[in-house]
């Protein structure tokens, strides 16, 4: 699906409660956000990721209410500064469930990564109208997005697996 | 520690009437409407003030004022851009986020709430019709004092019969869940989720998540208030029974479709506990109406359809950060009741309830907006809330069944939003306050 610039298909916007809201598509909802990073707090993000891999390997739903089908982060150099990116790939859009994402990083003290990032609000944990305008200063939106299987949900494949595992174990019970 | 002295009563008492008025004002300057008000202050209850008085009062009153009131009555540009955006903004602003489109959309409503002009609210509840009339002459005698306080429009609300327990217009046992707040004496019932924090509902206390932030200002205006969402949903009882009728050949499979609609026998019996068939006892009993949830329980929707109103205003274990999204619902029926064998009169008839909370768009909003309007809840696909969803005959309702699951599609609109409107309810030094001038 090619996407107009700006993100928006500008006849068919639905708004949220925190604005507009940025079309499905093929790949489902997801963001692409690139912000500067603090100088020097590259090993802090690093840190971060052992971390979150910690905290996933103790609960490995701990994401599960984000609706996730991957999560990337990366780290790159423009001109000498360091440059974050963290792409999201997940079956509602953004804004229904940003109050629930940032309780979640809240309490799970997996938080700090966004804080390293220059102009990341002090206050995102009681403020997610702020947490939201930096999201969406950042986020870059898709001119083209594609899905190899268009529109599938994450609970859906989740659920078509356990059917084939299912299968499985039928099959093997009448051998 | 709460400050029952300063809180409305309101916010954590339900008043026991049966009767009610909801008047809806306007202050044509200043000066008339903080006379108007300070003239009332007296008859507004605390918490304390009416658990002490509940045996011998016969009216309760509750006042709360829009942006544009507080504005009215003369609080400061400074003070009014500290309020959250979506109360500036109103209801009916936010008409596209809350789903009220098509036949709910706000150039439909009726009792002039989408002006600017609707500044105040005034909650009356009484024993009864008889008492309602007196303190009802009583309000206008006030207003009259100040001719430049405006009565724009009112609605009467009052108990249908059977009047042994409260129920809507369509049969459904209401008033069943109560968040309890810490701090307020009130003891959750089983399963009904542990003590809240109050910082969830009143302003200037410590919430789920910590320390209050980001109170409106000045403090004194903003602690022991809350925000009031206010819907006017007319409900139609024709279509409701013409639909339980075409859907179900005999009574019970009626009674057994109305069930799964609400996700609860109308007696109130949960379905998760009450699968098969009606249990009227259990449907009374607090101590065991509540005592469930979902993803142990029924994580298919066996008993509860996923897609059932129940399911989806209080998803109890089945949500991410529930206690963030719990709201305090007070309210009434208006309009006459509809016996069971009547036609349809085409009187306007239905529920005028209250949502109160400390944020309009956390829980209020998310309510409408992801619980009960997205269409792709729990993954369901093509359905919305079967009550009070925004409904236009082309989205469906599904009933999980052994072995296959049944269908329902063109599910019609049962209920119409007729009206609504963000209210702040200011705890009672508040009020004193804006009625001296701020």
């Amino acid at each position: 699906m090619a996407i107009p610039e700006g993100g928006f298909f500008p006849d068919d916007v639905e708004y949220g409660r925190y604005g507009p809201i940025f079309p499905k598509t093929p790949a489902c909802y997801g963001f692409t956000i690139v912000a500067k990073i603090i100088p020097g707090r590259e090993e802090v993000f690093r840190e971060h990721g052992r971390t979150l891999e910690k905290a996933i390997k103790e609960q490995p739903h701990l994401l599960a209410p984000l609706q996730l089908h991957y999560l990337r982060w990366v780290l790159f150099e423009i001109e000498g500064a360091t440059y974050f990116m963290y792409q999201g790939i997940f079956d509602t859009d953004f804004d229904k469930y940003t109050e629930d994402a940032v309780d979640l990083f809240s309490q799970s003290g997996i938080s700090t990564v966004f804080e390293n990032l220059e102009g990341f609000p002090a206050d995102w944990k009681t403020n997610p109208a702020a947490f939201v305008e930096f999201v969406r200063a950042h986020h870059r939106p898709s001119f083209l997005e594609y899905g190899e299987y268009p529109y599938v949900s994450a609970d859906e494949i989740k659920k078509s697996l356990r059917v084939k595992f299912l299968l499985s174990d039928i099959l093997d019970q009448m051998q | 520690m709460l400050d029952l002295d300063d809180i409305q009563y309101i916010l954590l008492n339900r008043a026991p009437a049966r009767a009610g008025r909801y008047e809806f004002l306007s202050f044509h300057s200043a000066a008339a409407g903080r006379a108007w008000l300070s003239a009332m202050l007296e008859q507004v209850q605390s918490v304390a003030a009416m658990r002490a008085s509940i045996a011998d009062e016969k009216r309760w009153v509750t006042l709360a004022f829009t942006w544009h009131g507080l504005r009215a009555l003369g609080v400061d540009e400074a003070s009014l851009a500290t309020f959250p955006e979506e109360f500036r903004q109103g209801m009916a602003a936010r008409a596209a986020i809350l789903g009220d489109t098509g036949a709910n959309h706000p150039d439909h409503w009726v009792g002039d709430l989408t002006r600017p002009e609707l500044h105040a609210i005034v909650l009356l509840f009484t024993r009864d019709v008889a008492d309602r009339a007196r303190y009802q002459e009583e309000h206008a005698g006030t207003r009259a004092d100040f001719p430049d306080t405006e009565l724009l429009s009112a609605i009467d609300v009052e108990a249908i019969p059977p009047f042994d327990y409260a129920h809507d217009h369509f049969g459904y046992r209401d008033q069943l869940t109560n968040p309890a707040i810490e701090g307020s004496g009130d003891e959750p019932t089983p399963g009904s989720g542990g003590l809240l924090k109050p910082g969830e509902f009143i302003l200037g206390y410590p919430d789920e998540l910590g320390p209050p932030a980001s109170l409106p200002q000045p403090e004194l205006l903003a602690r022991n208030g809350s925000y009031m969402a206010y819907r006017r949903l007319q409900e139609h009882v024709g279509k409701f029974r013409d639909f339980l009728a075409e859907h179900g050949e005999t009574p019970a499979e009626q009674e057994l479709l109305a069930a799964k609609l609400m996700g609860r026998w109308r007696s109130g019996a949960p379905l998760v506990l009450a699968p098969d068939k009606d249990d009227p006892a259990l449907g009374a009993d607090p101590q065991r109406n509540n005592d469930f949830n979902y993803a142990q329980a029924d994580p298919h929707g066996y008993a509860v359809p996923l897609g059932a109103h129940i399911r989806r205003v209080n998803p109890r274990d089945a949500a991410a950060s529930m206690n963030r999204h719990r709201m305090i619902r007070r309210g009434a029926t208006y309009g006459p009741h509809l016996p069971d064998d009547a036609p349809e009169d085409g009187q306007e008839r239905g529920v005028a309830a209250f949502l109160l909370c400390a944020s309009l768009i956390r829980q209020f909003e998310f309510a409408q907006n992801v619980w009960i309007n997205d269409k792709n809840f729990h993954e369901l696909g093509n359905e919305r809330d079967p009550i009070v969803g925004t409904q236009d005959g082309t989205l469906e309702f599904k009933i999980p069944t052994r072995p296959i699951r049944r269908r329902i599609t063109g599910l019609p609109a049962f209920t119409t939003v007729r009206g609504g409107a963000y209210f702040f309810i200011p705890g009672l030094k508040a009020l004193h306050w804006l009625a001296a001038g701020g």
